[in-house]
C-alpha cells in the first residue's frame, strides 16, 4: 500500500529535494538580513561592539526605537552609545506620507483619465500621441532631473511639497500604459447604452469605467505608493529642508551626521525598520496583489 | 465633421493633465537638457553658449572615463549575477515552489527602499562589527573592508543590488515560464529529451522575448545606480565607486557645473538608448530557433 502510493508519485526524487533545499537557501538569504536588522535594533549600542556575532539581541533594549521615535533625551541617547545625532522621525514620517499619497493619488487619477482617452475614445492622432507618451518611458530620470530641478528652483518651489510632488503628479507613461490595457478589455455595451452625448463621458468614466477597473487601479496605486515611498533621488535634490524632508533622505542624513566609526547602529537599524514598516504592512495586507501584478506589469 | 474628429473635444479634456505633465516635466526638460549641455552654466548666472566644448572636455576627462569604467564594471557584475540567479530562482519557482508565499518572500527586498537596503548591508558588511566579517573570521578568512576598499567597493555594491533585485527579476522570468505551453514539455519528454536538453531547446528559446525585456529593463536600470552608492561609499574610496550618475550629481550639485553635468547626462541618455536598441535588435533577431 505504502509502496504503491510512493510509486504512483513521481519517482523520488533527489532532484526535488535538492530543489527545495535551494528554495530554502534562497529564502534564508532573503529573510535573514531583515531579522538581523531587528536583532540590531533591539540591541544596545554599547553592547554591539563586544557582541557582534551573537544571534540574539546584545543587551536587549528598546532604546534604539525610543531614540528614533524621539522618546529619548540626547543624554540618554549618548549614554546608550548613540552619536547624539537626532532624527526627526515623526516629521519625516508625516512628509513621506504626504509626498507618497499626493503623488500616488494624482498620478493614478490623471493617468486613468488619459488611459480612458486612449482606450475608449476615438479621435484623430490617438495612437501617435500614445506612442509619444510611451517613448518617454525610455528617458532616464537623471536626464530630466537636472532641468526639472532648475525649473522647480526658478519657480521658487525648492524645499516645498509642491516642488517635490509636481513632476510625479500628472502621469507616468507606465501608469497610462498599465490602465489602458484594462480599459481596452472592458465591454462597450454598458457604455454605449449610457452614452448620449459628449458630456456623458465624465459620468461614464466615474460611474462605469473607474468602478469596474477598481482592482487594477488599486494594484497600480499600491505599486506607485511603494515606489514613491522609496523615492530618494528627487527628494534629495529638491527636499533637503527639514520641513519637507522625507524618510529616505532623513535616514541618509542621520547616517552621515554620525562621525565615522561611531555610527549609531542600533538607532539606524531601528530607523530603517520603522521607515520600512508601512511597506511591510502593505505587503502583509496586499502581498498577493503585488506579487501577481509583477508578472503582468513587466516594469515597475 | 463630428464623425471625423470623433470624441476629440472630450478626449482633449481627458488627456489634458497628462499632457501638462508630459510637456512640463518630460518634453521641455529634455529639450532644455540638450540645450544646457552646449552651455556653460553655473546655477547663479545665465547659461552661455559654448558649442561642443563640454563634450570635447568630457572626452579628455579622466574622471569621466573612470566613471564610465566603474559603471560598466558594476553593470557587468550586477547583470551577470542577477540574470543567472534570477533564472535559477524562476526555474525553481516554476518546478517546485509556485506558492505566493515563496514568491512574496523573495520579492520583499525589492519593495524596501534602496536607502534602507543600502544601510542594512552597510551594517552587515561593516569591517569591525558586521556579521559577515564576523562569520568570515570564525571560518578563518581574513576580514574584508567591503565598502572601504577600492577593489571591493563596486563588487559589493553590485552584490547588494543583486540581493535586492533577484526576486523581482525572478518573478518576471517566472511569468514568462508560466506562458510556455505544457504540451511542449510533454512532447520533449516523449522524445526522451534530457532535462538539460529540454531546457536549452524548449525553455530558453521560448523564454527569449521575456529575457530580452528583462535584460533591457535591468541593464538600463543598473546604468543609473545611485542610491546605494550615495548612501554607502559616496563614490569613494578615491574614485573607486564613482558611477556615472554619481559623477553627474557631483558636477551639478557639488560644483554647480550644470552645463557639464547636462552634457554628461546627454551622453548617458545616448548610451542607454543605444543599449536598448542593440539589445532589442540582436537578441530578438534569432527569436524563433524552435521549429
Amino acid at each position: 500500500m505504502t509502496t504503491s502510493t510512493i510509486s504512483r508519485k513521481k519517482p523520488l526524487n533527489w532532484r526535488r529535494i535538492g530543489a527545495w533545499v535551494l528554495v530554502a537557501v534562497a529564502l534564508a538569504i532573503t529573510i535573514a538580513p531583515f531579522l538581523w536588522m531587528l536583532r540590531t535594533a533591539l540591541s544596545s549600542n554599547s553592547a554591539l561592539a563586544s557582541n557582534a556575532g551573537n544571534l540574539l539581541p546584545a543587551d536587549f533594549s528598546w532604546g534604539a526605537f525610543k531614540r528614533v521615535l524621539g522618546l529619548q533625551t540626547t543624554e540618554e541617547a549618548i549614554a546608550d552609545g548613540g552619536s547624539g545625532a537626532a532624527i526627526n522621525f515623526w516629521l519625516y514620517l508625516r512628509n513621506s506620507i504626504i509626498f507618497a499619497t499626493i503623488t500616488t493619488a494624482g498620478q493614478v487619477f490623471f493617468s486613468a483619465m488619459a488611459a480612458y482617452a486612449f482606450a475608449r475614445l476615438r479621435w484623430p492622432g490617438r495612437n501617435k500621441v500614445f506612442a509619444i507618451f510611451l517613448t518617454t518611458m525610455m528617458v532616464p530620470p537623471i536626464f530630466t532631473a537636472l532641468p526639472n530641478f532648475l525649473m522647480i528652483k526658478n519657480l521658487g518651489l525648492l524645499n516645498t511639497m509642491a516642488g517635490m510632488s509636481l513632476p510625479f503628479l500628472f502621469m507616468t507613461p507606465f501608469a497610462i500604459f498599465f490602465l489602458r490595457q484594462f480599459f481596452l478589455s472592458m465591454s462597450r455595451e454598458v457604455e454605449e447604452a449610457a452614452m448620449l452625448d459628449g458630456a456623458k463621458h465624465l459620468r461614464i468614466f466615474f460611474q462605469i469605467v473607474l468602478p469596474n477597473a477598481a482592482a487594477p487601479i488599486a494594484t497600480l496605486a499600491l505599486l506607485t505608493f511603494i515606489g514613491q515611498w522609496n523615492e530618494y533621488f528627487w527628494p534629495l535634490l529638491v527636499g533637503q529642508d527639514e520641513n519637507v524632508r522625507v524618510l529616505t533622505v532623513g535616514l541618509s542624513v542621520f547616517k552621515s551626521q554620525s562621525p565615522q566609526g561611531a555610527l549609531d547602529w542600533s538607532g539606524l537599524m531601528a530607523g530603517t525598520l520603522v521607515a520600512a514598516l508601512p511597506i511591510f504592512l502593505l505587503f502583509i495586507a496586499f502581498g498577493k496583489k503585488v506579487v501577481n501584478s509583477i508578472g503582468f506589469s513587466g516594469i515597475k | 465633421m463630428t464623425s471625423r474628429l470623433g470624441d476629440l473635444k472630450i478626449a482633449l479634456f481627458f488627456i489634458f493633465p497628462a499632457v501638462i505633465g508630459f510637456v512640463a516635466f518630460f518634453l521641455v526638460p529634455t529639450i532644455r537638457g540638450i540645450y544646457l549641455s552646449f552651455t556653460e552654466y553655473s546655477i547663479l548666472g545665465e547659461p552661455t553658449w559654448i558649442g561642443i566644448k563640454n563634450y570635447t572636455a568630457i572626452f579628455a576627462d579622466e574622471l569621466f572615463w573612470n566613471a564610465m569604467g566603474v559603471t560598466l564594471q558594476y553593470v557587468g557584475l550586477n547583470i551577470g549575477f542577477q540574470t543567472v540567479i534570477a533564472l535559477g530562482l524562476a526555474l525553481l519557482m516554476h518546478r517546485v515552489a509556485k506558492s505566493t508565499f515563496v514568491r512574496g518572500a523573495l520579492l520583499l527586498p525589492f519593495l524596501v527602499a534602496n536607502v534602507i537596503v543600502a544601510l542594512l548591508w552597510f551594517w552587515m558588511l561593516d569591517y569591525q562589527l558586521g556579521i559577515v566579517n564576523e562569520v568570515m573570521s570564525w571560518v578563518g578568512l581574513p576580514r574584508v573592508a567591503f565598502f572601504g576598499s577600492e577593489q571591493w567597493a563596486i563588487p559589493t555594491i553590485a552584490f547588494v543590488n543583486v540581493w535586492r533585485h533577484m526576486g523581482y527579476t525572478a518573478l518576471l522570468i517566472f511569468a514568462g515560464l508560466q506562458s510556455i505551453p505544457n504540451h511542449l514539455y510533454e512532447v520533449a519528454n516523449l522524445d526522451g529529451a534530457s532535462p538539460t536538453r529540454t531546457f536549452w531547446s524548449v525553455t530558453m528559446p521560448l523564454l527569449r522575448p521575456v529575457l530580452v525585456l528583462v535584460l533591457v529593463v535591468t541593464v538600463i536600470g543598473s546604468f543609473q545606480v545611485f542610491d546605494t552608492v550615495a548612501v554607502t561609499t559616496n563614490g569613494g574610496p578615491v574614485n573607486a565607486s564613482r558611477v556615472i550618475q554619481m559623477y553627474i550629481y557631483q558636477k551639478a550639485f557639488g560644483e554647480s557645473d550644470f552645463g557639464y553635468a547636462s552634457a554628461l547626462s546627454v551622453i548617458l541618455f545616448v548610451i542607454l538608448a543605444l543599449v536598448a536598441f542593440v539589445q532589442m535588435k540582436f537578441l530578438k533577431g534569432n527569436e524563433s530557433d524552435l521549429d
